[in-house]
């Protein structure tokens, strides 16, 4: 016994040596163009793969390995061809896609049109049970490769043809004009041979083709990118190479940005923003973001799809006093909404920020007339769904049950009801049980106008969670799909957004700002629309 | 002494299907995880339907319990839904968690029964109130409290430890976490000594030690040490259990990839393969513990024998 113990006070004695010098060695490291950024992470939902990414810490590594034919310019969101030579069309039905030369994986292979075939067929079929699948949806034989129910009758899209080595056609099962400009997104990367290959070996260590590559991936830890010499492309990354660590909490991971030890927190804690300017002294952005919050509605529950229903809606909307909530909640860091989609888009991309105009706005005393015009709350009571394990989401709703309350002049007219978990929550959303109105954040894949309303509103959609139905709506955005004058697209996609808001399908309440802090030792940091912080141009001082 | 041991493994059997199965039907009732996966949208029916197949969530909850127990026993904890094998977190995770539960236990030992040696033999007297008001501020100070307060003024202003344990997270750095996981505890044991050690005091083998003309030192750690530290045994020995499971607060607020950062996790993202196989992992441990601890009795006092 007592060797034992002995033994093993040595062993601890040895270890807390051989760590305190290992902990010694590391730390800042050298400045300049090979410094390296050490930024917080969450451990990513789903495997690494392009196609089956769908949240946003997984969609930081892809954003660093890989890049599509388009990429979203960091500050505008406008689609810019990255790895496409020209994307050709004549009828927004079918597209001739011919791939720049020059550019390979970092395992040295090239990239050609086989690299994208072979990667969308994949993503899409039903066998892979990849999670962004429904991206492919718009290609010819998605049906065969993904049917609702039942095997796939097809392994490949019959809308995918290579032509030769830089070229391959698409064929879309619909007119969608600016179906190109959706290529920025993950799910359309391009993939090595190596991934079919080996795929098990590809998901501990993936290899790309953007201008980082991974050095070492310790699954649910840490993952260090290197910057690759050999990157083809113009937006070479600027620093030496970016390290990923997984915090089990976003408080702890600030914590350690205050201590030093850390240069990037891209996810900034709802309780510390009061703090935030002191302890960074202005080393924090603050930027919006592709993301709009709203509440929506369950029409597919007769008390909420009545006639007088849109009136009623209205009110609601104009009882939300949603400056007030986002200064003081959410410290500016979201801004009221004044229409359906975002400020990233800009206006020429279909922002309106008159759009929505007085319904908007709060205004008690017509929110009340409305209200009562409109047949009243069904129920006597409205019961706001919310998730209650994320996002602070508990005290905004209760500010806005508050400011309807003060309307109302009725203390229980409206009450949040907390679902324990997101899973649940969605789930309940899935199987049509919500006892009421529901938080709803719609977080857009790619910057267009079409993003923010047909997935959202059209009849059926893929994220359509209250099954609203509007022929209207339908029509105005089948036009606007096979517009092929992008300005009178986005106009006509207004259009229907005007349908959403006359109808008040869901209440728009504020659009998202991305927020991050970072250390002195770095510099020239922002985010982009997706609040995915802009890796590559960070700078190490 | 065998026998003993033998009933008692017995015994674990029964505890141990009950308490799987209880923690695989909680888990259950959650609902659907696979609603959870797609982010803010509906998963496509298909890809849902098919990620159902997958993970044998389809089938009716008692077939699921009984394929699960079926692969437990041959060592097949399932796949988390990013793809990661349950033993491969396991083994990311129990060391890191063994470790931070050894520092916390050494504390416990090494502070706890000091203290509480030191008050007991000094009932009354200024050092005795003082610790006893102490223990009394932490058992009342919830532990994120604790934590939080250490992590800002040993991490962030004075710079002594870093705020956040490195993933490898060595002994060096789990220091101060282990103090503040084993604070709470700590003040127990201190308090179970005391008490113990100032009511054998007073009894007949200690009063026949000093009157053999034993040297004090050897009066307090062979005959009333000893006697004392019977139910302090028992508090360490279920504490073993608590403590690698319940650092859930502990293991967030400090970085610590343990168990309970992957318990958490793994309840909300609704993982059940991961939920079940950590918590079977700790029902074991905990009845392990209990087991060794009902033997360490034996060791301690004499008098008490297993037929």
């Amino acid at each position: 016994m007592r060797g034992a113990a002995h033994a093993r006070w040595a062993a601890c004695a040895v270890a807390v040596a051989l760590t305190a010098t290992a902990c010694g060695g590391g730390g800042s490291g050298g400045g300049g163009a090979d410094g390296i950024v050490s930024s917080s992470w969450g451990d990513p939902q789903n495997p690494l793969e392009p196609a089956n990414t769908n949240e946003v810490q997984g969609g930081k590594v892809l954003d660093m390995l890989f890049r599509g034919l388009k990429q979203y310019d960091p500050k505008t969101g406008e689609a810019k061809d990255m790895l496409a030579e020209e994307i050709d069309t004549t009828d927004s039905t079918n597209f001739t896609v011919t791939v720049k030369d020059g550019w390979t994986f970092s395992d040295g292979e090239k990239v050609t049109a086989k690299s994208f075939v072979d990667a969308w067929n994949y993503g899409a079929n039903l066998k892979n049970n990849q999670k962004n699948a429904y991206f492919f949806g718009y290609i010819e034989g998605y049906d065969q490769v993904h049917p609702e129910q039942g095997r796939p009758t097809a392994e490949t899209l019959s809308g995918l043809k290579v032509v030769d080595a830089k070229t391959f056609t698409v064929k879309l099962s619909q007119k969608f004009s600016t179906w190109p400009d959706t290529l920025g997104y993950a799910a359309f990367s391009p993939l090595p041979s190596a991934f079919f290959s080996n795929h098990a070996a590809w998901l501990s260590k993936p290899v790309g083709n953007g201008p980082y590559v991974v050095e070492s991936y310790a699954k649910g830890s840490k993952m260090s990118m290197r910057k690759w010499d050999g990157y083809p492309g113009s937006d070479k990354a600027q620093n030496g190479g970016v390290d990923l660590n997984v915090y089990t909490d976003n408080n702890t991971a600030y914590t350690d940005l205050t201590a030093g030890n850390l240069d990037l927190v891209d996810d900034v804690p709802a309780s510390q923003l009061k703090n935030v300017q002191a302890d960074l002294a202005g080393r924090y952005i603050n930027t919006p973001a592709g993301i709009i919050q709203t509440i929506a509605f369950p029409f597919y529950d007769k008390a909420w799809n009545t006639p007088g229903g849109a009136k009623v809606r209205t009110g609601l909307s104009m009882a939300i006093n949603r400056q007030q909530i986002t200064d003081t909640i959410f410290h500016k860091t979201r801004t009221p909404a004044k229409d359906w989609t975002s400020p990233v888009l800009g206006v020429d991309g279909g922002f309106d920020d008159s759009l929505c105009g007085d319904s908007c706005e709060y205004n008690a005393a017509e929110a009340k007339k409305l209200i009562t015009e409109g047949g009243g709350i069904p129920g006597g009571r409205l019961k706001l769904s919310y998730n209650a394990d994320s996002g602070s989401h508990k005290e905004w709703v209760d500010a806005v049950c508050n400011s309807i309350n003060n309307v109302l002049g009725n203390d229980r007219a409206c009450v949040g009801n907390p679902v324990g978990t997101f899973a649940d929550f969605r789930n309940q959303i899935g199987q049509h049980k919500m006892p009421g109105p529901f938080r709803a954040g719609w977080q857009m894949d790619y910057p267009l106008i079409q993003n923010f309303l047909q997935p959202l509103y059209y009849t059926n959609a893929s994220s359509n969670d209250g099954k609203w139905s509007n022929p209207e709506f339908d029509k105005l955005v089948d036009d606007a799909n096979a517009e092929s004058d992008n300005k009178k697209a986005v106009e006509t996609f207004q259009k229907a957004e005007g349908v959403v808001r006359d109808q008040m399908a869901a209440i728009p309440l504020w659009y998202q700002n991305g927020s991050a802090g970072y250390s002195d030792r770095v510099s020239n940091v922002s985010l982009n629309p997706f609040s995915v912080p802009v890796y590559n141009e960070i700078k190490v001082n | 002494m065998g026998r003993y041991v033998i009933r008692r493994l017995l015994q674990m059997i029964p505890v141990f299907f009950g308490a799987t199965l209880l923690i695989f039907l909680m888990v259950n009732v959650m609902g659907d995880p696979i609603a959870g996966l797609c982010g803010e949208r509906q998963c496509d029916p298909a890809t849902a339907a098919q990620l159902r197949k997958e993970f044998g969530l389809d089938k009716p909850v008692w077939q699921q319990y009984l394929t699960y127990m079926g692969n437990v026993f041959t060592g097949d904890f399932g796949t988390a839904f990013n793809g990661q094998e349950v033993t491969e977190l396991m083994a990311e995770a129990f060391p890191v968690t063994i470790r931070l539960t050894i520092v916390a236990i050494v504390f416990e030992i090494v502070i706890g029964i000091t203290l509480g040696v030191i008050t007991g033999l000094r009932r009354g007297r200024p050092v005795d109130t003082g610790v006893l008001l102490l223990t009394l501020v932490v058992i009342s100070v919830p532990t994120f409290v604790t934590g939080l307060i250490l992590q800002l003024l040993l991490g962030v202003d004075w710079g002594v430890i870093k705020p956040a344990v490195s993933p490898e997270a060595p002994f060096n750095e789990l220091l101060i976490p282990g103090l503040v996981l084993a604070s709470v505890s700590l003040a127990y044991v201190t308090r179970l000594t005391r008490t113990s050690i100032a009511e054998n005091a007073r009894s007949d083998y200690v009063r026949t030690a000093k009157a053999k003309g034993l040297p004090r030192r050897r009066v307090i750690s062979r005959h009333l040490l000893r006697n004392s530290l019977i139910p302090v045994v028992t508090f360490i020995g279920t504490d073993i259990g608590a403590l690698m499971g319940g650092a859930i607060v502990t293991e967030r607020i400090f970085n610590i990839h343990g168990v309970g950062y992957q318990l958490y996790q793994g309840i909300l993202r609704q993982n059940t393969q991961t939920v079940v196989g950590f918590v079977t992992v700790l029902v074991i441990v905990f009845l392990v513990a209990n087991l060794l601890v009902d033997l360490l009795y034996a060791v301690l006092d004499p008098r008490i024998r297993y037929a």
